[in-house]
């Protein structure tokens, strides 16, 4: 006989009740894990949705607006490169990808293309590394984005340029066509393009984005400055910087490190991701609310129910010499039970619940969370045992006498 | 086991109630003491007082001369734990346990590993002709064997000091014969033992006997001890 062969035989004796209880905390905590869950999944399809659409923050020349940008990327203004190293080497949280540019109308067999300068992954991180500091050295969290893993999967120069504005390698003789351009000069990769007075090796063709993209030529950013003769000068830098640090005030930061440029947000598409987040955070709490209240109620409940059913078998005890301390013990020790089973089988049937109807509610696949199982377990334990301390506490100071009437 | 002057009175619906009034009583080791007297007249609150489980509203309880209610109700329940048995009338076996079990019961709160504890329980049960019902619960058991575990789980510690109430009030005729012929013997190996009851044949095994009447422990004319108060 130990105290929790008294506690786990109680408990099946009288499982009716204990049902009830149970059900309250599995539900409850399964539907918290399930939310948790989805929304966790759901935010990091949001934020990759919006890795895709490329650039959230834009610095311009402070003459040019967000429309000029869109319509054409030709501004006449222009600002020194060195704006790049600024960002590079500064304190920053939150820039994930730099990609500054600058266009330059050409025509080519009598037609209108713009060629673009574009500065090279690789770049950044070899000034980065000598410097020992700087944003790649601070990777942003949560923006969606994959960290690089040695040896792993790369996508090719034309997706990651379409999709994240940034190429890792790029010489001064390589060019990446846009689709029109391909399709317009019968251009393929592998062959070659003259622009400039440069003859350019074309790397790759990009896909078709429906965008000013299509009629672009991208270049390396020296060398269209060389063929456009304006020195070191860009015109636009292209920043994709993680949505939580834009709402934590990401642009004003920027505008204070570069008051003579104007820096300009996507607001839309990042609000609703923020919002989104939001919503779905502050939904999870509420619902946590409502499961402490409702689950806590209802072990309470059964808790109180418990003690005044058995308070003759409790005055027993204390005749036959038992402490408050047992007492309690013996309360306490069925709520961890059921405190444990609850957050167990909250887990499991709130992770099922989210794998299946994941995908069906939010159009996302879902995949299990084990760290959800150590957060239901503390919840479902916090509230068991919060819940019990009362009722337990009663039971260990009954007046043994009130309970044996019959003496 | 010593009381003096001990009262008890508690509010009733507004009213004042005495349960124990002025009761004063020695109690030598060994003894075997018949209460009797009519319902209401104090003999259960007697029982309680003389357990530590009733603190008296005034007067002094003693057990092996220390004062049972100036210590903790945690110090009384360890001192009921080592020299005090309760058998009740409905015995109080715990339902969702086995026979075995209710009698490991006060062994467990004693602190005895679980392997001893079985060996112990088991051995009394035996004592009590109860050797083939160890894992019976009390449902599965009749009346007679239900207070056959009852007595053998008040045996598990040894106690010193028995109080029964009303401990053949439940059984038939024959089976409470069996049940005062093992307070006999408990009274025989030198226990002492303190029993509650209506039945005169009961109270005729008693050496000694009490009768309350509103709350007043009377000098009873079939005493075979003289009764102090």
């Amino acid at each position: 006989m130990k105290l929790r062969t008294l506690v786990w035989r109680e408990m099946f004796e009288r499982k009716n009740q204990l049902a009830t209880s149970f059900l309250a905390i599995l539900l409850g905590i399964a539907v918290v894990v399930s939310i948790r869950n989805i929304t966790y999944f759901s935010n990091k399809a949001v934020a990759r949705e919006l890795d895709a659409l490329g650039a959230n923050i834009l610095v311009l020349p402070k003459s040019a607006s967000i429309q000029d940008y869109y319509s054409a990327d030709l501004q006449t203004d222009a600002f020194p490169e060195e704006y790049v190293d600024r960002l590079t080497f500064s304190d920053l949280a939150g820039l994930d990808n730099l990609s500054p540019k600058l266009s330059v109308p050409v025509q080519i067999q009598g037609r209108n293309f713009t060629l673009t300068g574009i500065l090279p992954k690789s770049e950044f991180q070899a000034k980065a590394m000598w410097s020992g500091a700087g944003i790649f050295s601070r990777p942003a969290e949560g923006c969606g984005t994959v960290a690089d893993i040695p040896g792993a999967f790369k996508p090719p120069a034309q997706e990651t340029l379409v999709r994240q504005r940034v190429v890792e390698d790029l010489t001064a003789e390589e060019a990446l066509v846009g689709a029109d351009v391909a399709a317009l000069l019968s251009l393929k990769e592998g062959g070659s393009l003259e622009v400039a007075g440069r003859r350019f090796s074309i790397t790759a063709v990009l896909p078709q984005t429906g965008t000013v993209d299509d009629s672009r030529i991208f270049a390396h950013l020296h060398t269209v400055q060389e063929a456009a003769g304006k020195g070191p000068v860009i015109n636009a830098i292209e920043i994709i910087g993680c949505c939580n640090e834009i709402s934590a005030g990401l642009v004003d930061k920027i505008n204070k490190l570069l008051p003579e440029a104007k820096v300009v947000t996507i607001s839309q598409v990042v609000q609703t991701q923020v919002n989104t987040n939001q919503m779905m955070s502050r939904l999870s709490m509420v619902f946590i609310g409502i499961i402490v209240l409702v689950g806590g109620a209802s072990i309470a409940n059964y808790m109180y129910a418990n003690v005044y059913e058995r308070r003759r078998e409790i005055g027993t005890l204390m005749a036959l010499g038992a402490g408050s301390s047992v007492i309690l013990r013996m309360f306490l020790l069925k709520a961890l039970l059921l405190g444990t089973a609850g957050g167990i089988g909250g887990f499991i049937l709130g992770t099922i619940l989210a794998v299946v109807l994941g995908p069906r509610l939010a159009g996302i696949p879902i995949l299990p969370m084990p760290a959800l199982l150590a957060w239901a377990m503390g919840l479902s334990l916090l509230i068991a045992l919060a819940a019990s301390y009362l009722p337990a506490r009663r039971a260990a100071r009954l007046d043994p006498c009130a309970t044996l009437q019959e003496v | 086991m010593r009381l003096e002057g001990v009262s008890k009175s508690y509010q009733h619906r507004g009213q004042l109630v005495t349960a124990l009034d002025n009761a004063s009583l020695q109690i030598t080791p060994g003894d075997y003491i018949a209460v009797v007297g009519p319902s209401g007249s104090g003999k259960s609150t007697l029982l309680l007082v003389l357990g530590g489980m009733l603190a008296p509203s005034s007067g002094r309880a003693f057990l092996n001369g220390q004062s049972l209610y100036d210590l903790s109700p945690d110090e009384r329940a360890a001192v009921r734990r080592r020299k005090v048995g309760f058998v009740f009338q409905t015995f109080n076996l715990v339902p969702y346990l086995t026979a075995l079990e209710n009698v490991q019961i006060p062994l467990y709160l004693a602190g005895l590993d679980p392997a001893a504890q079985r060996e112990r329980a088991a051995a009394l049960l035996q004592r009590v002709g109860l050797a083939e019902r160890l894992d019976h619960k009390p449902s599965e058991l009749s009346i007679g064997q239900q207070q056959r575990v009852a007595l053998a789980r008040v045996l598990a510690n040894d106690p010193e000091l028995i109080l029964a109430d009303e401990p053949t009030g439940n059984l038939d005729p024959e089976t409470g014969l069996q049940i005062l012929d093992l307070l006999d013997d408990l009274n025989r190996e030198g226990r002492t033992i303190v029993m509650v009851t209506h039945d005169p044949g009961a109270a005729g095994r008693a050496r000694r006997i009490l009768r309350l009447m509103n709350g007043r422990i009377l000098a009873d004319a079939d005493a075979r001890v003289p009764v102090v108060g």
